[in-house]
């Protein structure tokens, strides 16, 4: 089972260090990492997608809480939050296949950020599945080049602000 | 105009710190000449970093405040990781300072210059590396802050040369920032409510109590919630001392090596409350198999403990002396006196049914190992003496024999099992409790790794007894070898008479004694005891000793093996 972690840190050296090292340390799994500033300039946000089940997830979350630059970790539920990814990918486009990929981009409003005579590269922001759908669809025409920013998210706007301390229920 | 490195110990004052234990070298010299300019503090030259950590960790354990320890950049740094991952896995609050290369020379693979704060990231709370004077009070007043708070731990504070030389104005800051460490403080009402009901309605209850208890400073707590329900009490390693060994509510020490009443009382109890202990594997034996009827309710200050190993059915997560003064209040009102009386008989049975045993061995042969330990316990009891010991066979007769009754007084190696720890932690201890005899149970394997502590004994008047269990090779790898593979014996012999352990005590200042006949060792003992110098009493014993009871590895602890051991034992 798939999860996105939100982590609010202390934007000091060594902080993403100590969240990373904890996953290596305890053997758990990150497929994808985002980091970058907030509305808080000495704060950062780590956004991590991991693959584990619910009692990994748990002693993630309160591993993390315990370190000590870290502010906030909380789990962003697929159906509470918003989550986007960016990705740059380099098509190889000659003259021949450019109308059906430029019509490609049209449908999934990706943009072109640039543009040679053999060869656009693309812009996509958008959920990840839609994401991974335009890169499927482009793959047949030949991927130069492709990066990924792994994807963001943040609670929808309805949401309250979660104070992000792991949570004991009366069992 | 006082300096960064003034600055370093004008915070240490002003945390109480009374000893700290280190070496000094090229990026700490300007805290060393602070240090010979004037203060309050005692420094304890070790001879070896390893050593300085695992005095700073003796000290913290036997004192309950904060180990601190001193190195150099480099490889005085590299030396402090192996008491850094020990206090880490043992929870041992300890904050090392280290002197780092000039801050222009940081990554240009600088003389001495090693990244120690990122070869500890994983088995530290926290780290700072300073990165101006300014910063060095705060940090240090942080340190000592994270160091003791929540689950006790190892931090570490890495100061570049540069820094420490600096101009400043010394203020100590009254409150510490750290606004991502918040360790629980209270008190879950409603949790410890639930707990104390399930624990009235046990029939056969049991309180699991491991280091995490010594380290709340709850023992009397713990006394009189135990007292208050008739409550049996297991005692780990780590919390060995935490409660009076000789109360009638003690029942030993679980798992591999734990008597069998202790082991059968944990796995046959239906509800047992772990008490700052956390489930490690030396204790559960096969996890799956482990206490299989019970109900668990955990108590313990670090959240991530709770369903990391074994499902908790009622977790409270907080300080252990309010949780435990709430329980026993709660139980009070709920509890049905007298209600574990049969449990309690039970215990007692399996206690009379199935005590520790040994080979006495015949007129003529070697001395056995556990003999020793029962006469150091027969000439110690009662009185104020603290036991460190080593890694290994040494260390689990310690556990078994040796009846400590006052908190804080058995000090060992548990999680990261360090070779070596016994004699240096002694002499730490020594420097934190003074007006207590503190004798080292050690191994031959263990004293020859930190033995160049002796010198520190003796030179710093911190005078310790060592008593050699000495079985002429690496005893425990030998029992292994010997049990599941085979008897096919690798590299495990040391031989009992090199060195000659009494003439190397002798060469180190200390008294040196050789016992190889039983009727030789009250006798050494007594006099080793009484010397008030630091003395080695080597006891020259059967290595064919194996240490019973055991769980073999991966086995079920209710599967465990008494003496004598059959052939065919799975490992």
């Amino acid at each position: 089972m798939k999860h996105t972690l939100s982590v609010l840190v202390e934007n000091r050296p060594g902080a993403l260090a100590r969240v990373v090292g904890m996953f290596r340390r305890r053997s758990f799994n990150i497929d994808s990492l985002a980091v970058g500033p907030t509305e808080r300039r000495d704060v950062s946000r780590i956004t991590l997608r991991v693959d584990c089940g619910e009692h990994a997830l748990s002693q993630i979350e309160k591993q993390i809480h315990k370190l000590v630059d870290v502010l906030r970790v909380n789990e962003l539920p697929a159906d509470e939050s918003v989550e986007r990814e960016l990705a740059l990918i380099n098509v190889t486009a000659p003259p021949s296949r450019r109308a059906e990929l430029l019509a490609l981009a049209e449908a999934f409003r990706a943009r072109v950020a640039d543009l040679g005579p053999e060869a656009i590269v693309f812009e996509i922001v958008g959920a990840p599945k839609e994401v991974d759908a335009f890169e499927e669809l482009v793959r047949p025409h030949g991927i130069k080049e492709l990066v990924r920013t792994g994807r963001v998210g943040l609670a929808r706007a309805a949401a309250p602000v979660p104070d992000g301390r792991p949570q004991y229920v009366l069992r | 105009m006082t300096n960064g490195a003034d600055a370093v110990l004008r915070s240490l004052e002003a945390e109480g710190v009374d000893v700290v234990f280190g070496i000094p070298g090229g990026a700490i010299l300007p805290i060393y000449d602070a240090l010979a300019r004037g203060t309050s503090i005692r420094h304890v030259l070790a001879r070896h970093e390893q050593g300085a950590g695992h005095m700073a960790e003796g000290y913290a354990r036997a004192s309950g405040r904060i180990g601190v320890a001193f190195a150099t950049s480099g490889p005085g740094a590299t030396n402090l990781v192996t008491p850094i991952a020990d206090a880490w896995l043992d929870s041992t609050p300890l904050v090392c300072i280290t002197g780092q290369v000039r801050s222009n020379l940081i990554g240009t693979d600088a003389f001495q210059e090693c990244d120690i704060t990122g070869i500890t990231l994983p088995i530290v709370k926290h780290s700072w590396l300073v990165q101006s004077v300014e910063e060095i009070p705060a940090v240090l007043k942080a340190a000592f802050h994270v160091a003791r708070t929540g689950r006790c731990g190892p931090v570490l504070v890495d100061i570049p040369r540069d820094i420490q030389e600096a101009p400043l104005e010394f203020a100590y800051p009254d409150v510490v920032n750290l606004p991502g460490w918040r360790p629980p403080k209270r008190v879950h009402a409603r949790q410890v409510r639930e707990a104390a009901h399930r624990l009235a309605e046990a029939e056969r209850p049991v309180l699991y109590v491991g280091g995490g208890l010594l380290n709340a400073h709850a023992t009397a707590e713990l006394l009189e919630l135990a007292e208050t329900a008739g409550l049996p009490v297991v005692t780990t390693l780590m919390g060995k001392s935490a409660f009076p060994e000789t109360h009638e509510l003690h029942f030993g020490w679980p798992g591999m090596h734990g008597p069998k009443w202790s082991n059968w009382a944990m796995n046959t109890c239906d509800v047992l409350v772990a008490v700052g202990s956390r489930f490690d594997d030396r204790v559960t034996g096969k996890l799956s198999a482990f206490a299989p009827g019970a109900t668990v309710i955990h108590l313990d200050v670090d959240s991530a403990e709770i369903d990391k190993l074994r499902y908790a059915d009622v977790p409270v997560v907080g300080p252990l002396q309010p949780v435990l003064a709430e329980l026993t209040r709660e139980l009070g009102e709920v509890a049905r006196a007298g209600s574990t009386e049969p449990w309690l008989a039970q215990l007692r049975e399996w206690r009379e049914q199935f005590p520790l045993r040994y080979g006495a061995g015949d007129e003529g042969e070697m001395l056995k190992p556990q003999p020793v330990l029962e006469a150091l316990q027969e000439l110690t009891a009662g009185g104020d003496v603290i036991f460190t010991t080593g890694v290994g066979q040494h260390q689990m007769w310690a556990m078994q024999y040796l009846l400590c009754d006052r908190p804080r007084t058995f000090i060992t190696s548990g999680g990261l099992g360090t070779m070596g720890y016994g004699i240096p932690a002694a002499v730490g201890a020594k420097a934190a409790r003074p007006e207590a005899t503190v004798v080292c149970v050690d191994g031959d394997g263990c004293f020859q790794m930190t033995c160049q502590e002796l010198v520190t004994s003796v030179l710093e008047d911190l005078p310790i007894v060592v008593v050699l269990v000495n079985n002429g090779s690496l005893g425990m790898v030998r029992q292994w070898q010997d049990m599941f593979f085979d008897e096919r014996f690798s590299q495990i012999e040391l031989t009992h008479h090199l060195p000659d352990y009494a003439a190397l005590a002798e060469a180190y200042g200390a008294r040196g004694f050789t016992v190889e006949r039983g009727g030789e060792l009250r006798a050494a003992l007594e006099e080793a005891l009484a010397c008030g110098r630091t003395a080695v009493v080597d006891c020259r014993v059967d290595p064919r000793e194996h240490c019973f009871p055991m769980i073999p590895a991966g086995a079920a602890a209710l599967e465990l093996v008494e003496y004598p051991h059959g052939q065919a034992v799975p490992a």
